[in-house]
């Protein structure tokens, strides 16, 4: 691998497609969900049945105004549809309805800053487009059925340019990319669930030198470290076909993840004409100045504009900004914890080190039973006085598993931070005098010496004495001496 | 016996409770039996037709208003009516039922009207004569022997027949106005966005609308105010308000600019419907219009440029009648390829196929820029022309069609010759203007009297005033209460 990288330079660009969260399809009112029965979220426009017409979805064209400003790229003052012609079974009206010439977002550019080496990759463009529905191939029988659920849902189409040069610039670009997506509600961009989609392009050409070889394009591939590991392949197979005197075709092939290999699908001869035209069923329509600024205000943060504000505001280390940020749901629980308590960096703290301690195997912050209000709960028990560290780890331990109040938890286990005064001098002073050892050195100005007589003090009230209250009171008898 | 009733006076004799809706659905259902040599209906269902006219009759006696109480609409076999089929003509949509209404018709039942059946009409609206039809020819009330124009042809032949009062239309490049003039009745093209799309089978669908077709120029206007207006289930529908035409039909044209475009009045077109058409101009100038003459340049280019954008558009339209979602299926498709080609193969019709095939090479990689795109700047210099003329006249006035009805089969075999039936429509949807056919007068062939209709169009929304001028001609050239006794001449 290695040594092919030495030799070659891959050059590798990305189509990205992903369903905007709207809540409804493109082009018609039925509902955008995920998981309904099928062909149950469908009317006669979706269904492309003769005498219907699209209108469209402003709610999407927001959406993807809010992705063209957060990559810096051009919003169209115009914007058009053209018809994608192709026959296929889940396509009922036999031509999809995108954007061909009138993209609504042309340029800007992506930057991984959060999971790569902050390398710019420019976009070419993206455009608004309705999905297909979904075939179903029938083990038996050999029939095929048809759900056209998906028929309709809106999807942003995302090109970047031919900038990235390795897998792992793939595999940044992509996540910066979701984080940028998520973070700003525009896509869920859930491979599993077909909210993401990704095609990619690969070319290699000799280190050092300038033109382009000719590229094969790369599709079914179903995950992030899929696109990694299929790129990784492509370039080993079209190092080794050259060096082998071979050549390079335009081609399209197919990723099978399990072999972990490609198989052909289409040479470029047999490429379909689209026959691309303007639809002329939506007329072009005009993206005025006041929608962009209005879609401007209402945009959610961007992830480094949220980065700047956690680490100069909250005070939180950019690691643990990172930490938060990179996950937007994650970041949501964060927010929600700090307006409750208002203590940034201790809600920070719970969340990242107690609570992820806790959380085993992939589970999302979403389904964890402990929430925001718990956590507040906690940082502001351990403020208070009320409890001490310890307990409030004890707490939070069981309430992972019984998300009831703190207080019913510290009630039950017997945690309250023993404070009262007189009953924390008797035990300091019965300590005293079992370790007059400790106490001499103390004198002698030897301050470690305090954690045996405080460790005693702890153990006696079973971790619930105020440690600082402790300390106080060991400093005021060691005075009387 | 008097001559058929205008929508008013039909909708009136509901109204005051004279007649009922079911009566008069009866009495134009019989006819439509007795008539069925015409082959003007693909669709009619009495049980269906005369519920709906027991609803509006139970709707009158509530006392809602209704503007066409009971006042029965044949609808043309491309616009779907919930309760009948919807076939376009066509083998492929055999036994497709739309779940939905048009909206037109959804418009016509809310103000009263009740459907009466689905007429006949070139495969897809793809023809000017009905003889695409995949079920039955249809034939001309004037002369059994001739055509009725189309694709609107079931359309007209109904109402010129009085086989129904109204009839929906569909008009891409002249398939109202066209067999309108052909069957002496009115049939008017509205601008393009005045009406809704929606439940329109879409053919051309930058040029298709949906018109009336009518014995009288009053009732299009009334039935064009009914179906007028912005849509929100169509995009291309004008979001502006509709301004009724029907209380102003009568105001007349003292001081109307007309306009006569050289171009319209050309040897291509036969000298007795020259002639007839002046003739109708001089009526006109007596109710104190001015005539002018205008020109429209590139009117030559009108029928090639209409060809391309329409035959791309329905490439496209079409590529949805592929056996997998409804329609028929051919019964031997083994996978999805044969699936596809079977199905199309065996039941689109053939002109069907030639357009298809036709819009699929203007729109094909490396024939795009020379075909469709050059199409679409010769369609701006059209309406360049009839910009240009409108600075110097209100409406212009030419004849509907080069030549009256023709025989059945005379031009079936060449298709350029049936192309050319359009040139003097096809501009109108191209320019996305308003036209108006209505008839001006008779000539004779073979002993058989044919009628001949004039044409009007003005800048676009302004059905107002070719309605009024509509109405001058129909008073001084036109019996609107005559029915064509249906012999044969030969």
């Amino acid at each position: 691998m290695s040594t092919t990288l030495e030799r070659w330079e891959p050059v590798i660009g990305l189509e990205v497609h992903v369903q905007l969260g709207t809540d409804t399809k493109m082009f018609c009112g039925c509902r955008n969900l995920f998981g309904a029965p099928p062909n149950a979220l469908t009317c006669p426009v979706c269904l492309g049945l003769p005498g219907a017409l699209p209108v469209p979805n402003r709610k999407a064209a927001e959406l993807a105004i809010r992705f063209g400003l957060a990559v810096g790229g051009t919003i169209a003052e115009v914007t058009r549809f053209d018809r994608k012609q192709y026959f296929y079974p889940d396509l009922p009206k036999g031509y999809q309805i995108s954007q061909d010439k009138g993209p609504i977002v042309t340029g800007g550019a992506v930057t991984t800053s959060f999971f790569g080496d902050g390398k710019t990759i420019r976009l070419i463009r993206a455009h608004l487009e309705e999905d297909a529905g979904k075939g179903q191939h029938e083990e038996s029988g050999g029939s095929t059925l048809v759900d056209l659920n998906r028929c309709g849902i809106p999807l942003l189409e995302i090109v970047s340019a031919p900038d990235l040069r390795s897998a792992e610039d793939a595999w940044a670009y992509l996540n910066e990319l979701r984080l940028t997506l998520r973070t700003l509600d525009i896509s869920e961009c859930d491979m599993e669930k077909g909210s993401l989609r990704c095609d990619v392009n690969v070319s290699i050409r000799p280190r050092g030198t300038i033109p382009f070889g000719d590229r094969v394009e790369l599709k079914n591939l179903n995950s992030f470290r899929g696109v990694e590991r299929a790129i990784r392949h492509e370039i080993e197979r079209q190092a080794a076909l050259l060096e082998a005197g071979g050549k390079i075709e335009l081609e399209t092939r197919l990723w099978d993840d399990e072999k972990g290999e490609s198989r052909l699908m289409r040479k470029k001869e047999s490429a379909p004409d689209y026959r691309y035209f303007p639809d002329p069923d939506l007329p072009p329509f005009a993206v005025g100045r006041a929608w962009v600024d209005r879609v401007a205000a209402e945009a959610p943060e961007l992830p480094l504009k949220r980065l700047e504000r956690y680490t100069s505001v909250y005070g939180l280390s950019d690691y643990d900004s990172k930490v938060l940020i990179t996950d937007p749901s994650i970041c949501r629980y964060f927010e929600e914890t700090t307006a409750l308590c208002n203590d940034p960096k201790n809600a920070a703290n719970w969340i990242t080190s107690e609570l992820f301690g806790l959380m085993k195997g992939g589970v999302s912050i979403d389904d964890v039973k402990v929430r925001p209000t718990h956590i507040a709960e906690l940082v502001a028990l351990v403020k208070a006085g009320t409890l001490n560290v310890r307990s409030a780890r004890e707490v939070l331990a069981k309430q992972y598993e019984d998300p009831r109040p703190a207080k019913e938890w510290v009630e039950k286990l017997g945690l309250v931070q023993v404070s009262d005064r007189d009953a924390l001098v008797a035990i300091i002073r019965k300590g005293m005098e079992m370790n007059p050892k400790a106490v001499a050195d103390l004198k002698a100005g030897k301050e470690k010496a305090a954690g045996a007589i405080v460790g005693y003090a702890m153990k006696e009230t079973k971790g619930r004495g105020n440690p600082a209250i402790l300390n106080e009171i060991l400093a005021e008898l060691l005075k009387t001496l | 016996m008097t001559g058929p009733l205008s929508l008013t006076a039909l909708a009136d004799s509901v109204r005051s409770g004279a007649r009922t809706s079911v009566d008069i659905a009866t009495e134009y259902l019989d006819r439509i039996e007795r008539r069925s040599d015409l082959g003007a209906f693909l669709a009619v269902d009495r049980a269906r037709t005369l519920a709906e006219a027991v609803a509006v009759d139970a709707r009158v006696a509530r006392g809602e208003s209704l503007p066409l109480a009971g006042v029965p609409v044949a609808v043309k076999d491309n616009i779907h009516a919930i309760g009948f089929p919807t076939t376009c003509a066509s083998r492929i949509l055999e036994g497709f039922r739309p779940p939905f209404d048009a909206t037109v018709v959804e418009k016509l039942r809310a103000a009263g009207a009740v459907v009466l059946g689905k007429t006949n009409l070139d495969e897809f609206a793809m023809g000017s004569s009905t003889e695409n039809s995949a079920f039955t020819p249809c034939r001309n009330p004037w002369a059994n022997d001739r055509i009725p124009g189309g694709s609107s042809g079931g359309s007209a032949a109904a109402v010129a027949a009085n086989l129904a009062p109204a009839a929906l239309g569909s008009d891409t490049g002249g398939s109202i106005r066209q067999p309108a003039a052909l069957t002496g009745t009115v049939g008017l093209k509205p601008t393009y966005g005045r009406v809704s799309r929606y439940g329109l089978v879409a053919f051309g669908s930058s040029l298709d609308q949906v018109g009336p077709m009518t014995r009288r120029v009053e009732d299009a206007a009334i039935l064009h105010d009914v179906l007028s207006g912005h849509d929100p289930k169509d995009a291309t529908t004008s979001a502006r308000d509709h301004e009724p035409t029907a209380p102003r039909v009568r105001d007349g044209v003292r001081g109307l600019r007309i306009g006569l475009p050289d171009e319209y009045f050309g040897d291509a077109v036969d000298p007795e419907i020259r002639v007839s058409v002046e003739n109708a101009g001089r009526a006109l100038e007596a109710a104190g219009a001015v005539l002018k003459r205008v020109s429209l340049p590139h009117t030559p280019h009108a029928i090639p440029t209409y060809y391309i954008v329409a035959t791309s558009e329905a490439s496209s339209n079409l590529a949805r009648y592929d056996g997998v979602h409804y329609g028929r299926r051919h019964p031997e498709a083994v996978d999805i390829a044969s699936l596809f080609t079977g199905s199309r193969s065996a039941y689109l019709g053939k002109e069907v196929k030639r357009r298809i095939l036709l819009g699929t090479w203007c729109l094909s990689s490396g024939f795009y820029d020379a075909f469709y795109d050059r199409a679409l700047r010769i369609r701006s210099l059209l309406k360049a022309d009839f910009d240009a003329a409108f600075r110097d006249v209100d409406v212009v006035l030419c004849p509907t069609t080069p030549t009256p009805a023709w025989r059945l089969g005379e031009k079936i075999s060449d298709p350029v010759q049936m192309y050319v039936a359009d040139i003097l429509t096809g501009a109108c949807n191209l320019a996305g203007i308003p036209g108006l056919a209505v008839p001006c007068g008779i000539t004779e062939r073979t002993g058989t009297r044919l009628p001949i209709g004039a044409q009007l169009m003005g800048p676009a929304w302004s059905e107002s005033l070719l309605l009024r001028a509509g109405a001058v001609i129909e008073a001084a050239c036109w019996d609107p209460s005559f029915v064509p006794s249906s012999g044969s001449a030969s």
